[in-house]
């Protein structure tokens, strides 16, 4: 096995030796942060332009991040833009109150991780009522900590109340939401096809067996719950800083509702699915922008269709071949040629 | 002492809407074992159609109210037919973000139409009693013996009726009802527009309370009335009723002692702490998971 992993002309085809070329992923990460930084400082993508993609950059970030909870886990977590709201609150403080502002672009990613840190412990918190509740009652967990969230900022007048917080400097840039969608995607599929991964899926196929199985599923649930709010609180810092205000309406379950549209819009358990989900509905919107109030008519109606002809969203369950890895590559290679030259016992 | 009592009979006035609209998630629940977000949207269509009754075509109290009611329950049926059945056999969340799907088309399409929000013309005349130093108003009390009367009659429906006994027996095991000759389509059809209707008649009721109304009145009454359903222990009618009685009574009595910006960090941390304690609700029974 060991061998054939090693020798790349096993691979089927030259795509396959293209992604399996271990320098394939970084050149694209690279040659993409170098468009972004061009198109920043040189300025040929126009403002309007760089601002969509600064949206679809944070949707990635959010669909992505949520996906491991609601997709590969098979929970139903209502509560993202609860995560989300800690994370732009603590971000924005921050950079308005403690950080210099001159020098606040130097603290920026200081402040964007903190908020990430934030956002995690408040997950931590919620990790822990989903070891006992599942299924509804656990949306309804989540829920409620959403609304709880957005309560107690209401209720902080240092904060800004309900009146919402002013004054960030607009740092959010299109090279740092290249940067940390980047790394939430990274992060993530290495994470869902480690070992760790594994008992994710196998908390939604089948808890109770996993347990007998010697998954650990509390740490499991308590990990994928921390990475996929710390996640949704650094989507939250870039989100503040790119509107420079910030009040406690936005984070409302309806937040939580589009997240939640996006990621089965895309197809749950897949994150090539989550991010053709983030564009599309982000793009799509910004198309329909001419219709006024009737393009927030027509995306429901369109979401409804989709959802009765692909009741599993664009990819659903389904990955792009573009995330697997080369190990799993070969292995599904190597089945389907014994299963020719077996017919039907492969093995 | 009275003060408590006054606030007793608010929260008694805003529990009865509470509970109608939970009553619709949770009989929904108990037959599909699906979370019919649009639900909430519902009761909002249900005070537009006592609006378009009372002010455009002049309709008194009691025909508004079977109106709205039908009309509500017809969408609710239509919505079920386009939207749900072809989803019964589709992945739950599928039909969850469909529901969800309908709600955003419901409350925009409304917001398409009528921008600004209505003011409903007052069809009781809003006459005050006084009881010692209780104040108790005509509308209060309408809305109260209505809400109660209304379960009572859903209640007999499901206990005493053959339709009833068939909801039962659907929600109680799905693949061997249809072999017994039950029309498992049109009783589930007839579940969404008995619910429809009960959250029809909840709008209606809320829309004379509160007589201002907009496309998004819907959405936080909605998921409040989601919480009280759970509260009870979803899927049980008895149980959707209590829950929302006590929904109602927290936000009240939160806001008659606290500052009133307190109510829902209050009424949802309330909620976590049931759920850790009891978490199917109240009337709900535990679903231990077979290996």
């Amino acid at each position: 096995m060991n061998s054939i992993l090693r020798d790349h002309s096993a691979l089927p085809d030259r795509w396959h030796r293209l992604i399996a070329n271990p320098f394939f992923w970084p050149a694209v990460a690279g040659a993409g942060l170098l468009f972004c930084i061009a198109a920043s400082v040189l300025g040929f993508l126009d403002l309007y332009l760089q601002l969509i993609l600064i949206y679809v950059g944070i949707n990635i970030i959010l669909t992505v991040s949520l996906n491991l909870i609601n997709g590969y886990m098979g929970e139903f977590s209502v509560g993202h833009a609860g995560f989300m709201a800690t994370g732009a609150y603590v971000a924005s403080l921050l950079t308005i109150r403690i950080f210099p502002s001159g020098i606040s672009d130097l603290f920026f990613p200081l402040a964007i991780f903190a908020g990430g840190v934030a956002a995690a412990i408040i997950g931590l918190l919620v990790a822990i009522p989903s070891f006992k509740t599942r299924g509804d009652y656990l949306a309804i967990v989540t829920l409620a900590f959403c609304m709880i969230v957005k309560s107690v900022l209401e209720n902080i007048d240092a904060v800004g109340g309900p009146r919402g917080l002013l004054g960030m400097e607009k740092l959010t840039t299109l090279p740092w939401v290249f940067f940390w969608a980047a790394l939430t995607v990274w992060v993530i599929r290495n994470l869902v096809f480690s070992n760790f991964g594994r008992g994710v899926l196998s908390i939604r196929e089948d808890e109770i067996a996993s347990d007998l199985m010697s998954v650990n599923t509390r740490q499991v649930k308590v990990i994928a719950f921390v990475v996929s709010s710390f996640f949704a609180g650094v989507a939250g810092g870039l989100y503040a800083h790119a509107l420079q205000f910030i009040n406690p309406k936005m984070f409302d379950i309806i937040k939580s509702t589009d997240i939640l549209i996006m990621v089965y819009l895309g197809g749950i358990a897949s994150i090539a699915g989550s991010i053709i989900g983030a564009i599309i509905f982000t793009i799509l919107l910004e198309i329909l922008r001419p219709l006024g109030v009737w393009r927030m008519v027509i995306m429901p109606l369109l979401l409804v269709l989709l959802m009765i002809c692909r009741p599993s969203g664009i990819m659903g369950l389904r990955e792009s071949r573009l995330f697997f890895p080369l190990r799993d590559l070969v292995t599904e290679r190597l089945w389907r040629k014994r299963k020719k030259e077996n017919g039907d016992a492969p093995a | 002492m009275a003060y408590i009592f006054q606030q007793a009979l608010n929260a008694l006035q805003l529990g009865s809407i509470y509970a109608l609209i939970a009553l619709g998630y949770t009989m929904v629940y108990g037959i599909l074992t699906m979370i019919n977000f649009a639900h909430g949207d519902m009761f909002m269509i249900g005070a537009f159609f006592c609006f378009m009754l009372s002010a455009w075509l002049k309709q008194s109290f009691i025909p508004a109210l079977l109106l709205s009611m039908l009309g509500v329950a017809c969408l609710g049926v239509i919505i079920e037919r386009l939207a749900y059945k072809p989803l019964r056999n589709a992945p739950r969340v599928s039909a969850i973000i469909t529901a969800l799907g309908v709600g955003l088309f419901l409350e925009n399409f409304t917001l398409a139409l009528s921008p600004y929000p209505k003011n409903i013309p007052a069809l009781v005349s809003n006459t005050a009693w006084k009881l010692g130093s209780l104040s108790l108003s005509s509308l209060q009390v309408i809305i109260i013996v209505l809400s109660v009367v209304l379960m009572m009659v859903l209640d007999f429906i499901v206990q005493h009726t053959k339709t009833g006994m068939a909801m039962r027996a659907i929600s109680w095991d799905r693949t061997v009802v249809p072999l017994m000759g039950v029309p498992v389509n049109r009783i589930i059809s007839m579940t969404f527009a008995l619910g429809a209707g009960l959250g029809g008649a909840a709008g209606m009721m809320y829309g004379l309370a509160y007589p201002v109304i907009d496309y998004s009145m819907g959405i936080m009454i909605g998921w409040k009335a989601f919480i009280s359903a759970v509260v009870g222990g979803i899927g049980n009618i008895r149980g959707a009723m209590i829950g929302g009685f006590i929904l109602g009574s927290v936000e009240i009595m939160t806001a008659a002692f606290l500052p009133s910006t307190y109510r829902d960090f209050v009424a949802f941390t309330l909620l976590l702490a049931l759920l850790i304690v009891r978490p199917y609700g109240i009337l709900g029974t535990p679903h231990p998971q077979k290996v």
